[in-house]
């Protein structure tokens, strides 16, 4: 009853100057929805992330070829084969016990065409020689036809299976399966044999920084590619010609379970550079231990994004603190009257406490409400940024375009007890200050 | 104790009140001494520098004095705690002031029961009796009312109803008229010589003879000692018939 009255009082000392009131709550509402939001953005970001590498496969080792710089420097080069051989993935399909299977991958930039559709300009795009396992290690999901298939590879057949993106541009209209898809650099047809669904970009790998994207990818036989185009690859630009040569781009490796992992990659590591220890044409990247990295910098992102957070609350608490001070001497009168009619010292200290307290849980409640709302208002944000400022939107980098806000659950209780916590902290020293007055003194004040 | 067949509401004996102030030490009060029956109406006077609000203090229990001893009832104030002090203005003192205080955020009838808040008596038996002193006063109709929205003498009489409702040993007037207009002045005396015939027990400081005259007793203060303490001799009383023409008028004020 009492405890009803004291509340019911603070309220209404408060709803006196609402502007002033509606202000220092805003520093709490802010505070606590930082936290939310900052929170919420961190746990999206590392999530689109942890995904991203996770499409990679946990239980594989992914090889990789890097071209060198260029040292010569002079107009004739001799051409030097660089990255991982074929030597290479037979050495590791045979020495290594823990390898389940063992995927050659070769990639080239390319354009497709298809003469049916003349309307659309060749597409640059990239095309990967791969064999049959490569469907299941990187968990493609074929929509119409099969994949390739052991038999196509053995046979050298020119058949292709197409990614989703690609086959909507060139065919808009037409079912692709059998069609000719036509590579003009090469001057070469392949017939489609499958369509895959969309695939989601996974994580930077092998030195670059950008997701790998696989929405414009054409996927042959490597035994084919190998047939027909060979290693060398000749490079026409601004009137001069580059060739580099390299037998595969890519090795990826799947171990037995994930717990071999980084044993295996030590082994597949040393295998690689036992001839030169010093060798820069190839990066072993792990997914596992991308994944372990990931889940440390998350930790330490949600860390620094607390740390944000909590400054604002402390200005937020700061707020309070100024007004509440300024209240304080200016209700010094009233103050006078309440010690003269009988308030203790303690009753003067809970009066201007629980002022404070219910503006720092308004202001935490709101916070919630507003930091609820959090991901509607990333997705408005995003959407407006999309359709309004399409070249903006196109610097946004890809995690930041495909992740969602994710409310972590926790910062809900915690950015409120914080609030609470900011409320008494920064509340207590004027309450007390207002409870040590003379209430002589505080009577004669004008 | 004491000899007086009247019970008594404050004994008042020795008391001393020194302020240090730098290095020198102001002597308020010098050793002031009296008593005040249950029922009494004491005018307490005197120019400025005399004493008069360090005593007032005093008997407000504002305050500790240096020397002395003030018994209210059978407890000694000279000795208690702040908190000690607190309960003690919470259920013994009504206080009347000057600038009416009242409490802006509150209305009317919670203005009253303040007292009994910190009393920790608050219920709604004390609602009722907070609603009867209203209407005692003549502001029945005027509850819900904020004090802004009350007339000076309004506010002063809603005060008085605070004081009265702890049921206090005695009712401390400081200057209860002196922001009022002549008319109102003489409401509010009325109203506490109403209150004193009914046996309240009133000191009233005030610097104004004009005031001093409808107290049954005067104390004059000069130099932080009692110069004159005597029986006022030409008494202004209201007859019953001007407190009930006064009282009508008032409740009939138009609201200001």
């Amino acid at each position: 009853m009492l405890l009803f009255r004291t509340w019911k009082l603070g309220i209404r000392s408060l709803l006196l100057h609402p502007m002033r009131s509606a202000l220092t709550v805003l520093g709490i509402l802010i505070g606590v929805t930082s936290v939310i939001w900052l929170l919420a953005i961190s746990e999206g970001i590392s999530k689109e992330f942890q995904k991203q590498i996770e499409d990679l496969g946990a239980e594989n080792i992914i090889i990789r070829s890097i071209q060198p710089p260029d040292e010569s420097g002079g107009n004739f080069r001799e051409i030097k084969a660089f990255g991982v051989s074929r030597a290479d993935y037979n050495m590791i399909n045979r020495t290594i016990s823990t390898v389940q299977r063992v995927l050659p991958i070769r990639e080239l930039p390319q354009k497709f065409a298809y003469t049916g559709n003349p309307n659309v300009k060749p597409i640059n795009g990239r095309l990967v020689g791969c064999t049959p396992e490569y469907s299941e290690v990187t968990r493609l999901v074929i929509s119409r036809g099969h994949f390739l298939t052991s038999q196509e590879c053995e046979s050298k057949s020119s058949v292709c299976v197409i990614a989703a993106q690609l086959a909507s541009i060139l065919f808009p209209s037409e079912d692709p399966i059998n069609k000719q898809i036509f590579l003009p650099e090469k001057k070469e047809y392949f017939k489609i044999v499958g369509v895959l669904q969309p695939r989601n970009a996974t994580a930077a790998i092998g030195g670059s920084l950008a997701a790998q994207d696989f929405s414009l990818d054409i996927y042959i036989p490597i035994s084919t590619m190998r047939m027909r185009m060979g290693d060398q690859e000749t490079k026409r630009t601004g009137g001069s010609f580059s060739i580099k040569s390299f037998e595969l781009s890519q090795i990826t490796v799947q171990v037995d379970t994930v717990d071999d992992v980084p044993k295996t990659a030590e082994l597949v590591e040393a295998t690689l550079r036992a001839k030169d220890p010093d060798r820069q044409d190839i990066a072993v990247v792990v997914p596992y231990e991308l994944l372990e990295q990931a889940k440390t910098t998350r930790l330490m992102f949600m860390m620094f994004m607390c740390l944000i957070a909590a400054i604002s609350l402390v200005v937020g608490g700061i707020g309070i603190m100024n007004i509440m001070l300024a209240t304080v001497t200016e209700r010094t009168r009233e103050i006078g009257v309440r010690r003269a009619l009988g308030a203790k010292r303690s009753d003067i200290t809970q009066q201007f406490l629980v002022e404070t307290i219910t503006l720092s849980v308004v202001g935490g409640l709101t916070g919630i409400l507003l930091g609820l709302l959090g991901p509607f208002v990333f997705e408005i944000a995003r959407g407006g940024l999309e359709s309004f400022a399409p070249n903006l939107y196109g610097l946004v980098p890809q995690v930041g375009r495909d992740m969602n806000p994710e409310i972590v659950p926790a910062s809900i209780p915690v950015s409120f007890f914080i609030s609470v916590v900011v409320g008494v902290m920064f509340g207590l020293y004027p309450a007390m200050r207002a409870a040590q007055m003379d209430p002589i003194e505080a009577l004669r004040h004008e | 104790m004491n000899a007086s067949p009247k019970k008594m509401a404050a004994i008042i004996s020795g008391l001393q009140k020194h302020y240090v102030l730098k290095s020198e030490t102001v002597r308020a009060l010098r050793g002031v001494s009296f008593e005040v029956p249950e029922g009494d109406y004491v005018a307490i006077m005197g120019p400025s520098g005399s004493g008069k609000s360090t005593l007032l203090n005093l008997l407000g229990c504002l305050d500790r004095p240096t020397h002395g001893s003030f018994l209210l009832g059978d407890d000694d104030v000279a000795t208690m705690t702040d908190d000690e002090l607190s309960a003690i203005r919470a259920s013994r003192i009504g206080f009347v002031f000057q600038s009416y205080n009242l409490i802006p955020q509150l209305s009317v009838v919670e203005n009253i029961e303040v007292p009994l808040y910190y009393k920790g008596t608050l219920n709604s038996e004390s609602r009722k009796r907070s609603i009867g002193l209203a209407a005692m006063v003549g502001l029945g109709d005027r509850l819900g009312h904020r004090p802004t929205q009350l007339s000076g003498g309004q506010q002063q009489r809603v005060a008085i109803a605070r004081s009265l409702v702890n049921d206090p040993y005695f009712i401390l007037a400081d200057e209860a008229t002196g922001n009022l207009d002549s008319v109102t002045t003489e409401e509010i005396l009325a109203l506490f010589q109403r209150l004193n015939d009914e046996g309240r027990t009133i000191i009233m400081v005030t610097h104004e003879d004009e005031v001093s005259v409808h107290a049954k007793r005067v104390i004059r203060l000069r130099d932080g000692e009692i110069q004159v303490d005597e029986p006022i001799k030409n008494r202004q009383v209201f007859t019953e018939e001007q407190i009930k023409e006064i009282s009508k008028n008032a409740s009939s004020e138009s609201e200001e």
